[in-house]
């Protein structure tokens, strides 16, 4: 690992101005940045760390319903926040599907939020990668890619964005908070992260310096929390990342459902929202035509990379799974293989 | 003069001089501490041998940087036994064959006691694994590694729930 300068800032202001010269990088619980260090695919110059910053780790309910997410919460943390459970299980279950129990005690929200592509040849010093790289080319693009994106890519890149929290958040309509040289402001979750495109290597709208104070979720998003489900496939029962994963959250009312939010992990670089399947289910019956009619238009537009194929059928599955999964309720505790659709769950459309 | 940090480690209170950043709390137990039952097996996050206690949490102390934890109050598999009397964990890990090898077994245990810990796992069998899916096992001593934590987890969470009661 290149060496570094390590600076802890009092405050969040301090931070930013020790962020904001070339080759900073800010650091929480490490987990994915050390990680990347060791592998020699970052090199920050300066660490500025954050895990001291006062008020960015709690949990607040808002006056009007919603809830503010300090970026320093532990994945573990918010999960087992009983309040924070019952109101947004599918973000809860997404949560405890990632990583390892000993992952979850340290990473943090913002960092969940922020980290990088699992792609090998992004990890892989001796391979190109327009992301590390800009120009040099990308190895996947004609090397062991069937676990890459099938949404959203382009040649230049077609690694994908591997959190599981950001694919409810995301379909939830959760806000991120972002302090930075120009002050305080707020971006979508959904506009957070950028597709590919000519410029792999831009992966986010945060300009250098600008930190993740929080996550919020607005007004009205626990009002899905009756039928809300999180479905991953992985290629272990548990602790891997997500080949598909799929994020479903109904409102119900007599028979009809009054509203729809449907996301998607692990088939692009960002956690894709699948805005036109949500207009297809709304007012709908939540039956198995209706869920397998808006999978397809949410998938209208896939397109293999490479020898992945398949995941474009898996995610079609998947969401049908996960929206009948959802339809049948949320369970009264969270399954204890969390978010796998090998977990047996009465009313579940196994063979979908 | 090099930056200190200050770390409770097995209860002892420590101040070391941190002359590079790049130490991280599985380095600095092995390597300056001498501390040698954390085992560095991966050392990226994939295995869990590393596993220790800190401030009561099971992390991964190959990914945690040793300044960025100044403070700290840790627990590693020096610090579980009295004595010479075993920790009821380790002899269970003894009594249900829960290792071959034994490389993995510090950062099972401390990852165990974590799970116990957290509450979270009930006396479930399938809540375990998934619990303890965090560290592996080459060996695949895996079937007596879930039934010393079980029988580990309701005999302590038994003990706790009395004393509160």
């Amino acid at each position: 690992m290149k060496s570094f300068e390590y600076v802890r800032p009092a405050s969040v202001a301090e931070a930013i101005i020790a962020a904001s010269q070339p080759g900073a990088a800010y650091l929480a619980a490490g987990t994915n940045l050390l990680d990347l260090m060791k592998a020699g695919v970052c090199r920050p110059h300066r660490l500025v760390d954050v895990t001291r910053l006062p008020g960015l780790d709690r949990i607040e309910p808002l006056a009007d319903g919603g809830v503010r997410i300090g970026a320093l919460v532990r994945n573990a943390d918010l999960a087992h926040d009983t309040a924070f459970a019952r109101a947004y299980p599918a973000v809860a279950e997404a949560l405890l599907s990632g990583a390892s129990a000993q992952l979850r005690n340290a990473a943090t929200v913002g960092g969940n939020v922020l980290q990088r592509t699992r792609c090998a040849y992004f990890y892989d010093v001796a391979s190109p990668c327009n992301k590390r790289e800009p120009g040099i080319g990308c190895g996947a693009r004609h090397g062991e890619n069937r676990l890459h994106a099938v949404l959203g890519w382009s040649d230049a890149c077609i690694a994908t964005h591997p959190s599981d929290f950001c694919v409810p958040l995301v379909a939830l309509d959760a806000v991120v908070e972002i302090e930075g040289a120009g002050g305080r402001r707020e971006v979508r979750l959904e506009d957070l992260h950028l597709l590919p495109g000519a410029a792999p290597a831009v992966e986010t709208v945060l300009a250098p310096g600008d930190l993740l104070t929080a996550v919020r979720l607005p007004a009205g998003a626990n009002s899905l929390s009756r039928h809300a489900r999180y479905l991953k496939v992985r290629e272990r029962t548990s602790y891997a990342f997500a080949v598909v994963s799929a994020a479903a959250c109904l409102s119900i009312d007599r028979g009809r459902m009054v509203e729809a939010r449907l996301a998607l992990g692990g088939v692009a670089a960002k956690p894709w929202r699948a805005r036109d399947a949500e207009a297809m289910l709304a007012g709908g019956a939540p039956n198995s035509a209706n869920f397998r009619r808006a999978a397809d238009a949410a998938l209208a537009d896939a397109k293999a990379s490479g020898d992945n194929e398949f995941k474009i059928e898996l995610a079609r599955r998947i969401m049908v799974r996960a929206l009948a999964l959802a339809a049948a309720g949320t369970p009264e505790r969270i399954p204890a293989l969390p978010a796998s659709p090998f977990a047996t769950q009465p009313g579940a459309l196994l063979d979908a | 003069m090099h930056p200190c940090i200050s770390l409770t480690i097995n209860g002892v209170q420590r101040v070391i001089e941190l002359a590079d950043p790049r130490v991280t709390l599985l380095d600095l137990l092995r390597e300056r501490l001498h501390l040698t039952g954390t085992k560095k097996g991966c050392d990226r996050g994939q295995c869990g041998a590393c596993t220790i206690l800190v401030d009561g949490r099971r992390i991964n102390s190959c990914l945690a940087l040793a300044v960025s934890h100044d403070g700290a109050d840790i627990t590693t598999i020096e610090g579980i036994a009295r004595g010479e009397e075993l920790h009821p964990l380790q002899a269970a890990f003894i009594a249900h064959d829960g290792f071959q090898c034994g490389f993995c077994t510090p950062g099972q245990i401390m990852s165990a006691l974590g799970l116990i810990n957290e509450g979270q796992a009930g006396g479930d069998a399938e809540r375990i694994r998934e619990g303890m899916s965090g560290n592996l096992c080459r060996c695949g001593a895996y079937a007596g590694i879930t039934e010393a934590v079980l029988e580990q987890h309701n005999k302590l969470t038994e003990a706790k729930e009395k004393r509160v009661a």
